[in-house]
């Protein structure tokens, strides 16, 4: 990790902003507590990693923070939106402009070529096709994968699966990456290949992230790791 | 790449399974229209018959004949313009499978009353002239490689005896519904046997054709002619020839009711059928509808996308039914006995009805899989398996 320069050391303005939050679900008739009281406020450029045992809540943080999920309790506030207020449909343009989601499980769909998958966020914009040619083509070339274009997900490795996927999440230049255990489903060396790529769009393209992941080694990448137990955020 | 395209490919993720779906599409629509058309024919006689037109039978049964005599009395009932009549003859022409309408009429009125048979007038007139002459339908001419001049031969039953027609005319049907495979010759041609070698049999016609004036007066015409002859020998019914031949449908209603349920029950299983396939692939797409919620797609994306699906296998199947309709209605018509339904092709509105419900099918079957990926909440479905 480079070290701060004097610019970056300076105070850097919240693009995430939890406050209050809590989160339970309705099983029958059961309700199950799973994030209790959380304030979090992540800066503009950050590279935030969340870890902790499984059950903790890990995933259902990352979900309320891209707009996948609504909170039970408390406000969040995300570009300075708060998001909680959005409707469905409001949410889901608000998503497309504004988050890149990288899943575990790549969730390519399989009918898509690599290029086609890339550009489908894009098929929510008024991009001409030349620019949306060019937008794909950049997000392909910046994940090394200009040469796989007209591959599908079933000709790729599991780390180029990923690469797409994450070519697919930056295409419309969102401000936020949200990466639900980016590494989990691969080899030591890809994993490396993966966070490497994370670390790049962080530092060379001052994209906020905020992974979740079981990896030591991949939290290594992160600016802050900050751990979630029984639905309580720690320091 | 447009989301249209993302419907196809999506079509194509398990060939076998939209095949299979797409071709039992096909065979349903197949045979909607072959059943539909077998109806329509049925009816088509019900179809050909004209509002100023009466039929005037025997009362007790339409085999029973009626004297000659009663069309003096009858043409002297008010609002009547013209009066004709017929006789079935039956016989065999070639073997007992060549099925064919063979009349003897009223050779000098017959054609008036039934404007739709169109006779040029100089076989017309030749016809009228020649007591063992006929006229065929141009149908009849075609399948038989008939022409003016030649001799049709006869075994009759109905008529014993060896019966020999030279065709002096060839008619064309005017309408659609019009049969144009009937044989129609002198009913004087007949008679005149019938007084030399069965004189009990003499005299006889099988049922009288009224031409009326007004269309609005066929209830009282009719009660007025069958008043002439009542407590006679042969008491008549006159009713409008649309009712005639109504009654015939009747005896076959049950059937025509059974074929016209299983027409709309066989739209119903091929909604099943695609509903099934729509659901099964909805349930292996749950995950991938989440994502494309995560990405920012709408909820009229996913119906697009369910419903664009399941209306282009319902289209391509419809299509690939109704284009195999043609040749299986024609086939179907080759098949049969000849002269069974004379006129049996497959309409326009059934083929339209039959795409339409084939549309519908695709639209209903896709309701259920869509409310479900509607529903399903993006965290549960980013949790369903890959």
């Amino acid at each position: 990790m480079t070290t701060p320069t004097a610019i970056e050391s300076q105070p850097r303005e919240t693009i995430i902003a939890l406050s209050g939050v809590a989160k339970s679900y309705r099983r029958d008739s059961l309700v199950i507590p799973v994030l209790n009281d959380i304030t979090l406020n992540v800066p503009k450029g950050e590279f935030l990693a969340l870890m902790g045992p499984s059950g903790s809540g890990k995933t259902t943080l990352l979900n309320l923070i891209a707009g996948i999920d609504r909170p039970s309790a408390g406000t969040i506030h995300v570009g300075g939106v708060d998001i909680a207020s959005l409707g469905e449909s409001g949410l889901a343009q608000w998503r497309s402009r504004n988050i890149g989601f990288v899943f575990q499980f790549y969730n390519l769909l399989p009918v898509l070529t690599a290029y086609e998958n890339v550009e489908l966020p894009l098929l929510l914009t008024k991009l001409s096709r030349q620019q949306k040619r060019e937008h794909v083509t950049a997000a392909l070339e910046l994940v090394g994968l200009a040469d796989r274009m007209s591959h599908y997900p079933k000709q790729l490795s599991g780390g180029q699966e990923q690469r797409v996927a994450i070519a697919r999440a930056i295409v419309t230049d969102p401000s936020i990456i949200v990466a639900d255990e980016p590494t989990g489903d691969l080899d030591r060396v890809s994993a490396a290949d993966i966070m490497t790529l994370l670390a790049r769009l962080n530092q060379e393209f001052a994209k906020t992230i905020v992974m979740v992941t079981h990896d030591p080694r991949a939290a290594e990448k992160a600016h802050t790791v900050r751990h979630l137990d029984k639905g309580e955020l720690s320091a | 790449m447009r989301v249209l395209k993302l419907v196809y490919k999506n079509m194509l993720r398990h060939k076998l399974r939209s095949s299979l779906t797409v071709l039992g599409i096909a065979i349903a629509v197949l045979a909607f229209c072959l059943l539909r058309t077998v109806v329509t024919a049925w009816n088509a006689g019900v179809e050909s018959t004209a509002a100023d037109r009466l039929i005037v039978r025997q009362s007790v049964s339409f085999i029973f004949p009626l004297p000659e005599a009663y069309a003096e009395r009858i043409r002297n009932v008010p609002g009547v313009d013209m009066v004709s009549w017929a006789n079935w003859f039956g016989g065999v022409y070639i073997d007992k499978n060549q099925f064919f309408a063979r009349l003897g009429v009223d050779a000098d009125n017959y054609f008036a009353v039934y404007p739709e048979l169109v006779v040029p007038p100089d076989q017309l007139a030749q016809f009228k002239k020649e007591r063992n002459s006929c006229i065929i339908g141009s149908q009849l001419a075609d399948r038989y490689h008939l022409k003016l001049g030649d001799l049709m031969t006869m075994e009759g039953d109905i008529y014993p005896g060896q019966w020999e027609f030279v065709v002096r005319g060839i008619y064309t049907p005017r309408d659609k519904v019009t049969d144009p495979s009937n044989m129609l010759f002198h009913w004087q041609y007949i008679d005149e046997r019938m007084r030399k070698e069965s004189p009990g049999r003499a005299g006889e016609v099988g049922w009288y054709i009224v031409k009326i004036h007004d269309p609005a007066d066929a209830a009282r015409v009719s009660q007025q002619i069958d008043a002439l002859f009542a407590n006679s020998q042969a008491e008549t019914k006159t009713e409008t020839e649309r009712a005639f031949q109504q009654d015939f449908l009747a005896s076959a209603s049950a059937i025509l009711t059974a074929m016209n349920v299983i027409s709309f029950v066989i739209i119903g299983i091929i909604m099943l059928v695609l509903g099934n396939t729509m659901i099964m692939a909805a349930r292996e797409r749950v995950r991938e509808y989440a994502v494309l919620k995560t990405l920012g797609f709408h909820t009229f994306h996913l119906i697009g996308l369910i419903a664009g699906e399941s209306l282009l296998i319902a289209g391509i199947g419809g299509a690939l039914g109704l284009l195999l309709s043609f040749p299986m209605t024609a086939g179907f018509a080759e098949a049969m006995p000849k002269g069974w339904f004379p006129v049996f092709e497959l309409e326009p509105i059934t083929a339209w009805i039959a795409f339409a419900a084939a549309v519908m099918v695709g639209v209903i079957a896709s309701l259920f899989p869509i409310l479900r990926a509607l529903n399903t909440r993006i965290v549960d479905g980013l949790r369903q398996l890959a």
